[in-house]
């Protein structure tokens, strides 16, 4: 009897990776699904933070891809070991802060690992040519294969045809007669397999399924690599701040972030001990976290722009409560800032 | 059959899922496990993670302003 092959699927919870992962399941093969968490994916955080949300079901993508497709999925943290891809990209950024093709040859590369250790035959991506333009060309997509040392390893399903056959189409292991020649940016032939599979419903985020391909959340980043004098390292609170609020640097030591919305005020309330923060206790107005060293001065100044976004902005004066790190809280009585007092320079 | 516990408290999804499935790699099956999450999230997130890995989702309760599921762990 033919020894049944495993495949590892990288499955991101777009359309892509369910259809690679379901050409294989047609052709025999036992494919499992691997996730790997950045802490930029766009999956989960922003559902749980923002209001706005509400009426949609807050589902995570890939789960729901591994559920249709009838698979395990392994999510697989790796937040730490991703901070040397976004800090040292060998291959540079793509259009914003995204690392793509360093990003995507480490994936590669830990499923590499991941099929080593669990005794499985290859890695299954949902790559199409010309679908991105950093990371999905033909000129790199050998890159990817070459440097995570996948190589022949690598199988893409949907673009198989257009390039060198893998080791699981040379050992007949699937059939390269019955793997695809899709390309380009257009999502017309997914979406024909997709009816044939019969997926109705799948996520097609606009833009890919992370955050560092967003150019306001990559400023954002920018903006705060900067104020540290340049060091890039970061942590998992940082790059969730950067999510959330409304990002205001009146002066380069410090800036404020301010929520939108009752969701946002309440995720950030989470985060008041470890920073300064206000609120108007006057009227209504949104949670203020103070991100910097900030001197009496600054504080006055974080005081009035808290008013400006209160319900109180049109009134003579604001009460706004300032509050340490360590819990001690002041009152200050401020005017509110004019509109065009918070020039758009200060806009993070 | 043993009964775990694990805080997945104030961290965001897909971390309350990561946690459990790292946790319950240590467990026996048959094994209960008890995580208690504040996101949301989780309420569609693990039952979901559950059924694709073979576990069983007992249901979950709210205590307050957390989450508390129960999870019976399944066969490898």
């Amino acid at each position: 009897m033919t020894k049944q092959r495993k495949a590892v699927a990288l499955i991101s919870g777009g359309l892509d990776s369910l259809l690679a992962a379901k050409v294989m399941l047609e052709q025999g093969v036992h494919v499992e699904g691997i996730n790997f968490y950045t802490g930029f994916c766009v999956e989960g955080h922003t559902h749980a933070i923002r209001k706005k949300s509400k009426d949609k079901v807050k589902r995570n993508n890939a789960l729901w891809s591994a559920e249709q497709l009838g698979i395990k999925l392994h999510i697989v943290d790796v937040i730490d070991e991703y901070k040397d891809v976004l800090i040292n990209p060998k291959h540079g950024y793509g259009a914003n802060m995204n690392p793509c093709l360093d990003c995507k040859g480490f994936m590669v590369k830990k499923a590499l690992q991941w099929i080593e250790e669990n005794d499985f035959d290859f890695i299954v991506t949902g790559e199409v040519i010309g679908q991105r333009p950093m990371s999905q060309r033909k000129d790199t997509m050998p890159v990817i294969a070459r440097e995570s040392g996948a190589n022949d390893l690598l199988l893409r399903p949907l673009c198989a045809k257009f390039l060198p056959e893998t080791k699981p189409e040379k050992e007949g292991w699937v059939d390269r007669e019955k793997l695809y020649e899709f390309s380009g940016r257009t999502r017309k032939p997914q979406m024909a397999l997709a009816k044939e599979f019969g997926f109705v419903d799948y996520a097609q985020p606009a833009g890919g399924c992370c955050f560092l391909t967003d150019k306001s959340y990559s400023d954002r980043l920018v903006d705060l690599w900067k104020a540290r004098d340049d060091n890039r390292n970061y942590e998992m609170d940082d790059i969730m701040m950067l999510k959330v609020g409304r990002h205001i640097r009146p002066k380069s030591h410090f800036k404020l972030i301010i929520g939108r919305e009752d969701g946002e005020n309440k995720f950030m309330s989470g985060y008041k001990k470890q920073f300064t923060h206000l609120h108007a206790t006057s009227c209504v107005g949104p949670l203020v976290l103070i991100d910097g060293e900030v001197n009496k001065e600054d504080i006055q100044l974080a005081a009035q722009i808290t008013a400006r976004f209160s319900k109180g902005r049109t009134e003579p004066s604001v009460t706004i409560e300032v509050t340490d790190k360590h819990g001690v809280s002041n009152l200050l009585e401020v005017a509110p800032l004019k509109a065009h007092e918070i020039p758009e320079a200060w806009q993070v | 059959m043993s009964f775990h516990t694990l805080d997945a408290r104030r961290l965001l999804c897909p971390m309350p899922v990561i946690r459990t499935q790292n946790k319950i790699k240590s467990l026996q099956a048959g094994d209960i496990l008890e995580v208690s999450c504040t996101d949301p999230g989780v309420i569609q997130d693990i039952p979901a993670w559950c059924r694709i890995n073979g576990h069983t989702c007992l249901g979950h309760e709210m205590v307050d302003d957390q989450i508390i599921i129960k999870i019976e762990v399944g066969q490898d």
